[in-house]
């Protein structure tokens, strides 16, 4: 057994040094050098904080756009899905029930132009991206809300949209914090 | 063609194009050739010299399972003892509090066997110390041992050999210095460049834009989820594992995470062809099992591209497929490569809640893992693969008349009875598992555990099952990815689980490195005329056919009572 025992105590502890403290350490001081410092990358406002860039947040008020709906509430010291599965009738009734709350606060949406992200969770319960289609969709409440012209708005999303990767690959995006940072610098700006 | 398509496609060719040279790699590394990481050589000395171990000592095949049985009892020990108390140990920013006994328990093998279940959530589970200490410790060495393992293989399957067959704790050092940490710094740096946590700073709080307080967790991440890939590993450093926006910012570090999980196991077809000199036998073997990733992932992209059925009659639009337990982020397309990535390759992590997958998907993946063996964990999906292909040499040569043999060695009656036990072993502590559970879940409703039975499921009907029969799947096929509706923290899943888990790594680990130590000693025939050949297309649809019966006709039973009934209950 000693032949055994003793190289693999030692042998874990040299490895523990290595790979457990050496390595992260190494990694850490890199991540200093990164935009965020290592520390997530926040977007600044009016001087503050108002969030990380990469963490989706809840949005509830007309004149700002919805993030998707989220199984965690985006309280992000958590993260998760729902984990409903496709046939289960009472996530079925809560998707239901998201169609036509967004129908009542989004006046003159068909229901058939819904894309379907405004209605389902995602995975992470954090996601901070909405498809273009689930951002434009919202532009005509927006543009009541704040009391702008459509045009004006859609101009923001166009500008905030992110093409896929090398325009290429994957699909494009926009990211909500963004694209509402944008409008309320748009407000002060006026 | 969309980009979200030609994403896919860029992925895996991306995937090939650094697997090959890295396979190149290995072997020249492992043959003992000069390596540009060279450069490595001095700390190696220096970890051997600190153990006390002397890497000209050969093994024989059970001095090599003696070694891995040992260091991996030490870690098992070590592991479960941190997490039980890791709220007295430092690095504890967020105050975290210990496991509990059965968690610990589940964790600690969950860990040590590749395998990366988790029954807790990061955020509040875990402590920055065991994260590092504990599971990024066990993702390294965890890896190394399944490498190390296929190395013993690569030693035994040499025209000539005695019963040397190298050093246990040089090839898995060496697995470690040459080919899992150079490439997770490589990988740690893009993420980090990319928006992923590298500080040890803890939670953080903030107003929102229109007003909320909120936190939000944090950490040194991005080396972790380097080795999580890497080396097939697949556990979290958040809950949501790599759906995680801080895990997986975007789509550039999803196809990092995507390559990464892929490279070595693939790498790994290609070293072993160059190693041993039989370029058209790994063909073959690449062959089938990239026939087997796409079977498996043309109809779950399908699937999820078109969309929710009933979600679909409720009349909205579905432009980007089924979204539920997805990030727009990602899309459909690349969900669902990921989705039969992380459950060919045995890494277990998700970029989507797979609970929230369509049912087709559903089965994909459980076949997936059922079969365990398309490409494979780093080591032990070439060793899973072996055993298929112990069994598909014996079925040929009964077939054509000829005497079973396989790289000039006779199989003969103590070999098959390894293989075909390593073969039902799959089988039978998946099914049972989900037997058992079924009936308590039945039987028992309130017994008194943390998650009551009755509580466990978080769906009703067919998909409440496939919870169940994915838990033990992903367990058994050391996986470690779940419906994670399924309420696990608890004693009976925890322990139960465990069990599943320790049965499911080792032995598939000893029974195929004994059955090539067995025929190592055997005396080599060369080539003859009466040889079957096992570099043709002929025996690689043989053995495709024998892992269709025997891994996955064994689970179509259980499958339509879960995902099948699903899919048609949808229509």
């Amino acid at each position: 057994m000693k032949t055994y025992l003793l190289p693999s105590l030692k042998l874990t502890i040299i490895l523990l040094v290595i790979l457990a403290g050496i390595y992260p350490l190494a990694i850490a001081a890199v991540g200093k050098l990164t935009p965020g410092h290592g520390d997530g990358q926040t977007i600044q406002y009016k001087g503050r904080t108002v969030g990380y860039a990469n963490i989706g947040q809840k949005f509830t008020k007309d004149e700002y756009f919805w993030s998707r709906p989220s199984a965690v509430d985006y309280h992000a010291d958590g993260s998760g899905g729902s984990n409903k599965g496709p046939s289960n009738p009472d996530y079925l009734k809560d998707v239901e029930s998201r169609i036509q709350d967004f129908m009542k606060r989004n006046a003159g949406v068909t229901r058939a132009q819904i894309p379907v992200e405004l209605v389902t969770a995602s995975g992470s319960g954090l996601d901070p991206d909405l498809s273009p289609a689930g951002a434009k969709i919202q532009v005509a409440r927006i543009a009541r809300a704040r009391n702008m012209s459509a045009e004006q708005i859609n101009k923001i999303v166009d500008l905030q949209i992110e093409n896929p990767l090398l325009g290429m690959f994957g699909p494009a995006k926009v990211n909500v914090l963004r694209l509402n940072v944008a409008l309320d610098q748009l407000k002060s700006k006026n | 063609m969309n980009t979200e398509l030609t994403g896919v496609i860029f992925t895996y060719l991306l995937t090939l194009t650094i697997a090959i040279p890295l396979g190149i790699y290995i072997a020249r590394m492992f043959r003992g050739d000069k390596t540009w990481l060279d450069f490595m050589a001095p700390l190696e000395r220096f970890i051997f010299r600190f153990s006390g171990i002397d890497t000209k000592k050969e093994m024989n095949w059970k001095q090599h399972m003696f070694a891995l049985l040992t260091i991996n009892s030490v870690w098992l020990f070590y592991a479960f003892f941190c997490l039980l108390f890791q709220a007295h140990l430092p690095l504890n920013p967020d105050g975290n509090p210990n496991q509990t006994p059965d968690l610990a328990f589940n964790t600690a093998i969950s860990f040590l066997v590749n395998c990366n279940l988790q029954d807790y959530s990061g955020e509040s589970g875990a402590t920055y110390f065991t994260q590092h200490f504990v599971i990024m410790f066990l993702q390294f060495v965890s890896a190394a041992t399944g490498i190390a393992a296929l190395f013993i293989l690569f030693k035994a399957f040499r025209d000539k050999v005695t019963d040397k067959l190298g050093n246990f704790w040089d090839f898995f050092v060496k697995s470690i210095t040459r080919i899992l940490l150079p490439l997770s710094v490589v990988m740690a740096i893009i993420l980090a460049f990319n928006g992923t946590p590298t500080s040890y700073k803890g939670k953080d709080s903030f107003i929102t834009l229109q007003g909320d307080t909120t936190h939000v967790s944090r950490g040194p991440a991005a080396a972790m989820i380097a080795i999580k890939h890497l080396g097939t590993n697949g556990g979290g450093w958040f809950g949501a594992n790599s759906a995680h926006p801080l895990e997986n910012p975007n789509y550039l570090t999803n196809t990092v995470e995507l390559v990464a999980q892929t490279i070595i196991p693939i790498a790994l077809v290609f070293a072993l062809g160059i190693y041993l000199k039989k370029k058209k036998f790994a063909y073959v073997m690449f062959g089938v099992m990239t026939l087997g990733m796409l079977m498996l992932l043309i109809p779950t992209m399908n699937a999820e591209i078109n969309g929710s059925p009933a979600i679909a009659r409720m009349g909205i639009s579905q432009p980007t497929g089924a979204m539920e337990g997805k990030e727009v982020r990602f899309g459909p397309a690349n969900t669902a490569y990921w989705n039969i990535i992380t459950t060919i390759i045995s890494t277990g992590s998700v970029n989507s809640m797979h609970d929230s997958a369509m049912p087709v998907s559903g089965f994909m993946m459980m076949m997936a893992m059922m079969t365990n063996c398309f490409y494979g964990g780093c080591g032990v999906g070439i060793l899973n693969f072996y055993v298929f292909i112990i069994i598909a040499v014996f079925i040929s040569g009964l077939m054509v008349g000829r005497t079973p043999e396989f790289f000039g060695r006779k199989i003969e009656a103590r070999e098959m009875k390894i293989a075909s036990i390593i073969a039902l072993l799959h089988p039978f502590i998946i099914l049972v598992g989900t037997a058992v559970s079924s009936y308590i879940l039945v039987h028992m409703p309130n017994a008194g555990w943390a998650v009551k039975p009755s509580a466990w499921l978080n769906n009703p009907g067919f998909h409440g099952f496939s919870e169940m029969l994915y838990q033990y799947t992903s367990s058994a096929a050391n996986n470690g990815s779940g419906f994670e509706g399924l309420g696990d923290n608890n004693i009976f899943w925890n322990v139960s689980a465990g069990f599943v888990l320790l049965l499911g790594r080792f032995l598939p680990i000893i029974g195929p490195v004994a059955i090539a130590g067995i025929l190592a000693g055997k005396k080599f025939i060369p080539e003859s005329a009466g040889t079957l050949k096992s570099d043709t297309s002929t025996f690689g649809i043989m053995v495709f056919a024998v892992i269709l019966i025997v891994a996955a006709l064994s689970f179509f039973p259980a499958l339509t009572l879960g995902p099948i009934a699903e899919h048609f209950s949808l229509k």
